[in-house]
């Protein structure tokens, strides 16, 4: 498909995705040291629909997403040393050591929240839809999700209710084929996800979600349909985990996926694909490259220290916590 | 509340129902952003009168039915609430929130807390506890103690027409989100409700009748038959002094524990099952608090600990009343069994069909 994107987009797109890498791989790599005391569901590998997605979106839309969120609130807009420091527990966090990496906010740049239960969040961003349509801001709610989500019974009664109220709303569900280590064969039937959306009245769009320049792309076609009175649009991006479902490491030699199936997704890496497809078409050049890399890296690293020079969290009386004035 | 005008205008009597009806009107008319969701909200019935005019003068952007999706629907108003919409949700039974039981617990009431206060959820939840006429296993619960126990939630349960307007303009106009119990045989209760807007706390107990022998902590519909029971009593001689709970989260016990102080004794009585209720709460807060000044061990009456039968026949023994209070209340204060006051007990049970309440009521509900 030809998405037409300006150099511009296709910039900031590779930006984007080499960002979500180099920030998860260095999550990964201090993770050992065993002073990011919480749950981390890294993102590598499935780089290319937060930031394909997250790049066609307003600031004004609004973003709700699962466990596996680092990638939505980064790719959204949501701020790099509030989000490492939230990793380390500090007063310095996003939620001031509250919520962890499961529970991850940046109102500013309309990421509204992510939970771990699966399904929970999604008809909260129903209602972001509902909420936007009444105002009629002309603005889009999205709710990132995996392939585990859509056996959610939750997830089907928004969708009925998204489609009867013709929501502006977008769900992107990142198909990577595995809940925790249970194939999606064990899990649902042979047929595909994106065509039940379909028969619950939503128009639907399936594709490959290694190729951030297709997931922009559909992205921006859907969003477009949304903002137009369009009703709920449906993405469902195939895509892979490369890492252990919780915790920094590789897993493969529990053998739950074959070797076999880890190489060929690897080989289809969202950072190369991007990086060899701008290459060819002169966008990105080797020193370009470096470049972006060593801001993104000087980023990283000054996240790392603010989080790590933050002070920690003073407890508090919790129970004046539970309840607003 | 505010001060009566007895003398400037007549008595409004008004239903619980209506005062229902009522509160929500004034805070729509108050506020854009309250809406009311739920089944049967805008339909000709009108969840027992209490939304019946609404969409007429709000309109169906404000006022609508839902699909049949009680946890998704749960978790849109909260997204709603998110938003800055002040949504109140309506459920004909109380026992359909099992199906909502995450958003509510998982959602609602740990939104404000696990983003460490950035987001609020002002959503109101009313639930309906029904009673009689063969509601059945699955039509009849009390599940306050359920909701109560997780921080986050507010629950509150009035028993007056007047509480219940007061308390539920309270509850919409509160930042956090509020289960509202209305207990199906209070709906149709008549009592002075004033107009217009006013507030009745969510956290605060009320003393519904003084008295100097014994204290009567009651929740919902108990407080009607914690009134009639201490009626009789009195024409006995015997002073009850009668506490509404209002609230089962805040549970505020501390008018309960200076009562006790005065008297000495406690019964609590609760419309829902015994073991793990709100009734064995304020009873150790009550002797934590007050241990001391008990001459004996507090009691309480509740359901027992099964589910209601659908049959009138089997159904209508289930539920404790007035007389029920009067035997405990005899046993905390050591009447004689053969004595006048627990004699007359079977003189408080009600006549006719006990499915219903005692006010004018034609089944089905």
């Amino acid at each position: 498909m030809n998405f037409s994107l300006t150099p511009a987009e296709l910039l900031e797109l590779y930006r984007s995705v080499l960002r979500l890498r180099l920030v998860e791989e260095a999550l990964a790599e201090r993770y050992q040291e065993q002073e990011m005391r919480c749950p981390v569901h890294l993102c590598v590998g499935q780089e290319a629909v937060p930031a394909g997605v997250c790049l066609a979106l307003k600031k004004t839309d609004t973003v709700y997403s699962n466990h596996r969120a680092h990638g939505h609130y980064l790719a959204k807009g949501g701020d790099l040393n509030a989000f490492v420091a939230e990793l380390y527990g500090k007063a310095t966090g996003c939620t001031g050591g509250y919520g962890g990496s499961m529970h991850l906010i940046d109102l500013a740049a309309g990421f509204m929240g992510c939970t771990p239960i699966v399904g929970g969040t999604v008809p909260l961003a129903v209602g972001s839809a509902w909420a936007h349509a009444l105002r009629k801001n002309g603005n889009v709610a999205v709710s990132f999700f995996g392939d585990g989500c859509f056996e959610e019974g939750v997830t089907h009664e928004s969708m009925n209710f998204s489609a009867l109220k013709k929501l502006p709303l977008l769900f992107v569900c990142e198909n990577n084929q595995y809940s925790v280590y249970t194939p999606l064969k064990d899990r649902q039937p042979d047929r595909p996800i994106h065509r039940v959306a379909e028969a619950h009245g939503w128009k639907a769009w399936s594709a490959d979600g290694n190729d951030a320049v297709e997931a922009f792309g559909i992205a921006r076609q859907a969003l477009k349909a949304a903002r137009e009175g369009g009703g709920p649009q449906f993405l469902e991006f195939f895509t892979y985990r490369w890492r252990e479902h919780c915790g920094p490491n590789y897993d493969d030699h529990l053998s739950y996926r074959s070797e076999e199936e880890f190489k060929r997704w690897k080989e289809r890496c969202p950072v190369k694909l991007l990086e060899k497809r701008l290459t060819e078409s002169k966008v990105l050049d080797p020193q370009k490259i470096q470049k972006i890399k060593s801001e993104i890296d000087r980023e990283i690293e000054a996240a790392f220290k603010f989080a790590l020079s933050s002070p920690p969290p003073v407890t508090e009386d919790l129970r004046r916590k539970v309840y607003a004035d | 509340m505010p001060t009566k005008t007895k003398t400037e205008k007549a008595i409004r009597l008004i239903s619980y129902a209506e005062a229902i009806r009522e509160a929500t009107a004034i805070s729509m008319r108050k506020d854009p952003s309250v809406l009311v969701v739920g089944e049967g909200v805008p339909d000709p019935k009108g969840i027992f009168g209490t939304t019946l005019g609404l969409r007429e003068e709000f309109g169906a952007e404000r006022v609508l039915d839902m699909p049949l999706s009680e946890n998704a629907m749960t978790g849109a108003l909260i997204g709603l609430a998110l938003a800055g919409f002040r949504p109140v949700m309506v459920h004909q039974r109380v026992d359909f929130t099992f199906l909502a039981m995450d958003q509510m617990v998982n959602n609602a009431a740990k939104w404000h807390f696990m983003f460490n206060g950035k987001g609020t959820v002002p959503l109101v939840i009313r639930v309906l506890i029904g009673r009689g006429w063969g509601q059945g296993p699955q039509h009849s619960q009390s599940l306050q103690a359920l909701f109560a126990h997780v921080p986050g939630l507010k629950v509150v349960m009035p028993s007056t027409p007047s509480d219940a307007k007061g308390m539920l303009i309270s509850a919409i106009e509160d930042n956090n989100p509020v289960i509202f119990m209305e207990h199906r045989w209070l709906h149709g209760f008549k009592d002075e409700v004033p107009e217009g807007i006013y507030r009745v706390p969510l956290d605060k107990a009320r003393v519904v009748r003084k008295g100097g022998q014994v204290t009567v902590a009651s929740l919902s519909y108990m407080t009607i038959e914690a009134l009639r029971a201490s009626k009789y009593l009195e024409s006995h001689g015997i002073e009850a002094e009668v506490i509404d709970l209002r609230s089962v989260n805040p549970l505020d016990t501390s008018l309960v524990v200076d009562s006790v102080k005065k008297t000495g004794h406690l019964l609590v009585c609760d419309t829902a099952w015994k073991t793990g209720g709100v009734s064995g709460e304020i009873l150790a807060q009550v002797s934590e608090k007050a241990f001391n000044q008990l001459k004996k061990s507090p009691r309480r009456i509740a359901l027992g600990d099964h589910p209601i039968p659908t049959s009138h026949f089997l159904a209508s023994d289930c539920y404790p009343e007035a007389g029920d209070i009067v035997t405990e209340i005899g046993e905390l204060l050591g009447l004689d069994k053969n004595g006048l006051v627990l004699r007359g007990v079977s003189t408080l049970r009600r006549q006719g069909p006990l499915d219903v309440p005692a006010f004018d009521f034609k089944g089905p509900f």
